[in-house]
């Protein structure tokens, strides 16, 4: 029993691995599989913000921007060069992490609300440019028969239940990366320009140059997202680049909690798969999430993991007082006195 | 010439338009430093109750645009207690989400509530003068004169009264300003009234011109943070400058250029200069 609280979580996690990967045989559904299918693209997308605004505590409002290019990187290659996936693929993260690297030069030079609406403009620059520029992403009508990847093997991606396992296997190796991330010393620097940029710099962090790899793996995660959406969807139009994008995955980010290894996938799974199963309520969606941000960011900054967070330590020091008589009470005081 | 002259009228008039809404989101900024990314939504509804009071009551024109301020300034004052208020002592970004939300809520709200569709704001002013040679709509001279009107009384508001002075005494020296006596909670909810008063009457003068829909704010909304960035955050003389930059830059590059290039072109010039200055063009050094 004491073994199994101790190793509670990963148990969880190896639960939640394994129903995931029973998924597409209960869900016989091809719509239903799909909703769960975008649900983690946008999970992938919102683990590149987090990198950002939760570890590193910058607001970039240009994020939509670089899934878009992302996006757009598959599908121009595939469609109009018949390039093969995999290769685009690749380029698509390579190019939207090289761009977000690029603008972070300029956009790391101002801060605070100068950086959030300075990103909302380069956000809207790209759109605006992916919309015009009809030559290259088909403007307004957008890109159609974005294909399916090539089979690797044996493997053959020919419906949703293989694109399923792709994209499963994608966002394992997004929340990997944000694990190694988080628990690096590259991570740690993050976090420390997140708490306080002075602090960060008078430690010895680059601040300037710790931001600009942050930035830069936010856009690059951001534009794998928008590569896997375009061959899962196969149709690309200019609305999914626009702004209205950018603020839906900060949504999905707040809900789960800024910071957090689960937040993302939580936040993004949740707010996707709930809205698009409560399909009657599909036109007061935005009514209802606005008042519920507004609610979150007031109440509960860190979303659902910060909620759960409040209440396991809360059981913790619960079943402390009752086992070692305030043995853990004891310890928890001089913390709170300190928080003071 | 001639098409100079009239684009240029037209500049002026989207530039009054551009200003006084840019005043009121860099009051906002100025007072509070609270981005409000709402903005534009506020400035969708208060063309929305000036359409109500003219279409559906018969109200007129002038008057329903005063209404629709007045019922904007209790919207704004609702918004600063129910969600900026409780966030004055968080870190920024988290009034950025919180203005996000606002603006979601409003934004469908309104698409909810009224449909999507385009709407024609009827306006008395329909017929054309003409000035020196030139044909220009009433509206757009009606356009340019109230925004004048509503500008000069703002300032003397902000200058001649007491409760306008002591907006400007928090936007200098907050603690300075509590020390002798102002209330920072009621001025907190009047500069919140009058930012969203003048979204209103912005948004009410350049309906008939354009026209009224749920999404309306939206461009708007970054051309207007695009204007007090250049101007200087909290810069009332820079958001007005900003506004009839912008809207000459705009109204010229889609006569002579492309229409593509001026509505990206208040955005790469926001760019530029926030890369070259990363505080804005006119700042007073943050």
């Amino acid at each position: 029993m004491a073994a199994l609280s101790k190793h509670w979580k990963k148990i969880a996690l190896v639960v939640v691995f394994v129903i995931s990967l029973f998924v597409p045989v209960f869900v016989q559904n091809d719509y239903f599989l799909g909703i769960i299918i975008l649900g983690y693209v946008w999970a992938i997308a919102t683990y590149g913000l987090n990198i950002l605004l939760g570890y590193t505590g910058q607001l970039s409002l240009g994020h939509a921007g670089f899934f878009g290019i992302g996006a757009y990187t598959v599908g121009v290659l595939t469609v109009n060069y018949e390039f093969p996936f995999w290769p685009s693929l690749l380029l698509a993260a390579i190019a939207s992490s090289v761009l977000g690297f690029l603008i972070g030069i300029f956009a790391l030079r101002t801060r605070n609300e100068y950086f959030a609406i300075f990103t909302l403009g380069v956000g809207f620059v790209i759109y605006l440019v992916i919309e015009r520029w009809e030559g290259l992403t088909g403007g307004a009508l957008g890109l159609i028969g974005v294909p399916y990847p090539e089979g690797i093997g044996p493997i053959q991606f020919d419906g949703p239940e293989s694109i399923y396992y792709l994209i499963l296997g994608f966002l394992i190796l997004t929340i990997y990366i944000a694990w190694s991330i988080a628990n690096s010393l590259v991570g740690r620097s993050f976090m420390a320009i997140r708490n306080s940029e002075e602090l960060a710099a008078a430690t010895g962090i680059n601040v300037g140059r710790a931001k600009q790899l942050a930035f830069a793996i936010s856009t690059g995660i951001a534009g794998l997202a928008g590569g896997l959406y375009a061959t899962y969807i196969g149709f690309l139009g200019p609305a999914i680049v626009n702004v209205p994008t950018t603020f839906e995955i900060l949504l999905y980010l707040l809900v789960g909690g800024m910071g957090s290894l689960s937040g993302p996938l939580v936040g993004a799974f949740l707010v996707t798969t709930l809205f698009q199963f409560l399909q009657q309520f599909e036109a007061y969606r935005l009514v209802i999430l606005g008042p519920i941000v507004v609610i979150l960011i007031i109440f509960f900054p860190k979303g659902l993991a910060g909620l759960w967070a409040a209440l396991e330590t809360r059981i913790k020091a619960m079943r402390g007082k009752g086992e070692m008589s305030g043995d853990a009470g004891a310890s928890e005081e001089p913390a709170k006195e300190e928080a003071k | 010439m001639e098409l100079f002259l009239q684009q240029l009228v037209n500049a002026i008039a989207l530039g009054s338009v551009y200003s006084l809404a840019a005043l009121g989101l860099t009051l906002v900024f100025g007072v509070l430093r609270i981005p409000n990314l709402a903005h534009g939504a506020l400035y969708m509804i208060g063309a929305y109750v000036t359409y109500f009071a003219l279409t559906s009551y018969g109200i007129p024109y002038i008057v329903a645009i005063g209404i629709s301020a007045a019922v904007l300034a209790l919207i704004g004052v609702i918004v600063e207690r129910l969600v900026f208020h409780p966030l004055r002592n968080a870190p920024h970004t988290h009034h950025l989400i919180a203005a996000v939300g606002v603006l979601f809520f409003l934004q469908s709200g309104a698409q909810v509530l009224w449909g999507s569709e385009f709407r024609e704001m009827p306006s008395p002013f329909t017929g054309i003068v003409n000035v020196f040679g030139l044909n220009i709509g009433q509206q757009r001279l009606v356009v340019i004169f109230a925004s004048i009107l509503v500008m000069v009384a703002l300032y003397l508001f902000l200058k001649k009264t007491v409760p306008g002075q002591t907006i400007e005494a928090i936007e200098q020296d907050r603690t300075g300003a509590s020390l002798v006596g102002i209330d920072a909670n009621r001025v907190s909810m009047m500069t919140f009234a009058i930012s969203a008063a003048l979204a209103a009457i912005a948004a009410s003068l350049v309906a008939p011109i354009n026209l009224v829909f749920p999404t309306m704010g939206e461009a708007l909304n970054l051309k207007v943070f695009a204007i007090i960035i250049l101007g200087g955050l909290g810069s009332i003389p820079g958001a007005i400058v900003g506004g009839f930059a912008l809207a000459l830059a705009e109204v010229f590059s889609s006569t002579y250029i492309s229409n593509a290039f001026s509505e990206a072109i208040g955005f790469l010039f926001l760019l530029v200069v926030l890369a070259v200055r990363p505080t804005g063009l006119f700042s007073k050094g943050a």
